[in-house]
């Protein structure tokens, strides 16, 4: 689905990501962890497109198209999905109708017919019955006001109504207690089929109680420095990071 | 200043006999007034950022009666089946465009002609009670010419169904001209109005709107107010609103200038009743070399009582904006509850905001907040909407309208937020708002 070949790149001059190698199929879980700072949130914006970031080396190939040459928008469309650490507010704008623009605009794209509000309104209420919420969320502004819980639950309704094939979900555990964190796991869950996949960065182990991934990856100065199954996660856990990173950093001292 | 001395003196003796004898010194005491103080220079605290100079150079003749077709009313209306309506052309009540529908028992609306006559006992102790014009030499001249106008009256515990409209045209010929508009509006204990006043002119000839409006709101009585100024790019807007409300009241002032060259709104809020609710809600959509300034002070003068002051400017062009927002609380006012924001977004680099809040607090168990920003398009907020798949001009184009949707959304009369609506929509999308 995705092939990340040595990806570099940097903001305002610093080079954040030195050399990231990752290749994500259809219908597989994948957990990027890392200390802070090593590089985890700018792969993740990298890849969504962020113009705060220049990529200076390296290639992405998404669905078989250069990633790298597109719009943000333009990525959206073809099917990938970020789901924001901090999500930002949109003043004036009610989540309804910008939900619906977001989902008219990849149906655009992809040559289909774009829904009038009442059309779309019962799309949203299939979607919302999949994940088992209701829609209190949708007639406030977007992310405007919302509580931290309300704006991570919110990129997972995105996540639900645009049914991207593949989803990265920046930190969305971070400041979720266990209640909200469980059922927002339980909606990225029931939303995962063989043909889309899912990227879950995050700091902690713990959302991958719930999220269970089959290839866990560790960041650390802007490389994938070590890459094994769920135990890994676990190894974490109970280690820290420390002993990967100081590790790496020996490796790299002597080579 | 001698011109306007001479003016007054053939206005008063023009058309004095049919006045009431009480209002020709309450004209006196406002030309006194007006040559103590004379016009603001930027001199003033006050005026600190918009020279009126463009105004006082300019040798206005005071606007006289004519009339208007009436395609020309219905673009600047909002409801076919209005409550009321009354159009002003040149200060004067043109009655072929007028209408009053069916108003319940004891409501008055009319000239304010006819009101000082028929009605002097509610309006001689009201006028100029909410808006003294003390301070402002641009008030006190309104008082010095006072005639034009509309009145509005309210008996307790009635509620207007149905919207009254105000609307005042300036229709200049080939001369610059100025036309004053009072407008006087009455609402007693429990009862509620729903009103909506536009000013706007016709032609390309300078002309300047100087307008007062003084809003009565009795206890527990509701009054929610729109004020639309689509005023052309050659028209000067100098207005003054006061009010002055009641006990357990509530009352919200929507403001939204769309024109002018220059344009200047002094609202001053007086929460005189305990447990009184107060909504300022502006929006202000400007381009070109628009200049826009809204000094407004909403004065706690009794404890309980909450006000939510908020306005969002969206300027393109060279445009500039001016916020002065001042909260009162007075001595012994506790439990205030004040909330202030401005927020402007700047579409070009060459566009200007100046925000000053001023907060004045004399009680200590009060809760007052206030907040300003400035700048343009949040690029974050960009990325975002891109990230979900909507385009970068789209994108644009709806943060933009969002500003502006954010104060329509307070608005509770839906027919004037959907032509507001639409009024914004076309401006954003034109560059510049439609003004006829």
């Amino acid at each position: 689905m995705i092939e990340i070949k040595n990806l570099h790149a940097t903001a305002d001059g610093a080079e954040i990501l030195r050399g990231i190698d990752l290749e994500v199929k259809a219908g597989q879980v994948h957990a990027i962890m890392g200390p802070n700072g090593s590089g985890k949130s700018t792969m993740a914006q990298v890849l969504a497109g962020h113009p705060a970031y220049e990529v200076t080396k390296g290639t992405v190939s998404f669905l078989g198209q250069d990633l790298l040459d597109m719009e943000p928008d333009e990525r959206a469309c073809a099917g990938l999905f970020l789901a924001f650490q901090y999500p930002v507010a949109i003043r004036g704008i009610t989540n309804a109708y910008f939900l619906r623009s977001a989902f008219n605009a990849i149906r655009k794209a992809r040559g289909q017919e774009e829904l009038d509000t009442l059309d779309f309104l019962e799309v949203l209420d299939e979607k919302l019955a999949v994940i088992g919420w209701d829609d209190s969320l949708m007639n406030r502004p977007v992310n405007d006001g919302f509580s931290g819980g309300e704006k991570k639950r919110n990129e997972i309704l995105q996540l639900a109504v645009l049914e991207p094939k593949l989803a990265i979900l920046d930190e969305t555990d971070s400041g979720l207690d266990i209640d909200a964190l469980r059922i927002v796991a339980d909606a990225v869950n029931k939303l995962r089929t063989p043909e889309n996949a899912t990227v879950v960065v995050t700091h902690y182990q713990r959302l991958l109680d719930y999220v269970k991934p089959d290839f866990v990856h560790v960041l650390a100065g802007g490389r994938i420095v070590r890459s094994g199954g769920k135990e890994l996660a676990l190894e974490l856990e109970e280690r820290g990071y420390d002993w990967i990173t100081e590790a790496t950093t020996e490796t790299a001292g002597t080579s | 200043m001698k011109r306007y001395v001479e003016q007054h003196r053939q206005f008063s003796s023009n058309g004095a006999s049919q006045d009431p004898p009480w209002l020709g010194p309450v004209r006196d005491r406002g030309l006194k007034r007006f040559t103590d103080i004379g016009f603001p220079t930027t001199r003033n605290e006050d005026w600190r950022f918009t020279s009126v100079k463009s105004i006082v150079d300019t040798k206005f003749e005071i606007a006289k009666p004519t009339t208007v077709d009436e395609e020309t009313v219905t673009k600047f209306v909002y409801d076919a089946d209005a409550a009321a309506r009354v159009v002003l052309v040149n200060g004067s009540m043109v009655s072929e465009n007028s209408f009053v529908g069916k108003l319940p028992a004891g409501v008055i609306v009319s000239s304010l002609q006819e009101a000082v006559n028929k009605h002097p006992e509610l309006v001689e102790a009201r006028l100029g009670a909410a808006v003294s014009g003390e301070d402002n030499g641009f008030a006190s001249l309104n008082t010095a010419f006072v005639r034009g106008g509309v009145f509005v009256y309210v008996p307790p515990n009635v509620i207007v169904n149905g919207l009254v409209e105000i609307l005042s045209l300036i229709k200049p010929t080939d001369t610059p001209v100025v036309a004053y508009t009072r407008n006087l509006i009455v609402v007693e204990r429990g009862a509620q109005l729903r009103l909506v006043e536009t000013y706007a002119g016709v032609g390309a000839t300078p002309y300047c709107a100087n307008t007062v409006t003084e809003i009565f709101v009795g206890d527990g009585a509701t009054v929610d107010c729109y004020r639309v100024q689509r005023e052309t790019a050659d028209g000067f807007h100098v207005a003054s609103t006061g009010s002055v409300q009641g006990r357990d009241s509530t009352y919200a002032m929507h403001a939204v200038p769309l024109g002018a060259r220059l344009s200047r709104h002094d609202v001053r809020m007086v929460m005189d009743g305990e447990g009184g609710q107060g909504t300022l809600n502006g929006l202000y959509l400007m381009g070109g070399n628009q200049h826009v300034d809204h000094n407004t002070i909403i004065d706690h003068a009794k404890p309980h009582c909450e006000s939510h002051e908020y306005f969002n400017g969206i300027l393109d062009g060279s445009a500039r904006a001016v916020f002065n927002g001042r909260i009162i609380v007075r001595p012994g006012a506790q439990k205030t509850n004040s909330k202030q924001t401005n927020n402007n977004l700047l579409l070009s680099g060459d566009a200007r905001a100046d925000s000053q809040p001023q907060l004045e607090i004399y009680a200590d168990d009060v809760r007052c907040t206030h907040g300003a920003t400035l700048g343009p398009l949040d690029e974050n907020s960009l990325f975002y909407l891109q990230a979900r798949g909507i385009d970068a001009e789209s994108a644009r184009r709806m943060m933009t309208m969002g500003f502006g949707l954010e104060v329509l959304e307070r608005m509770g009369d839906a027919t004037v937020r959907e032509k507001l609506e639409v009024l914004v929509r076309d401006g954003l999308e034109t560059g510049t708002v439609k003004l006829a």
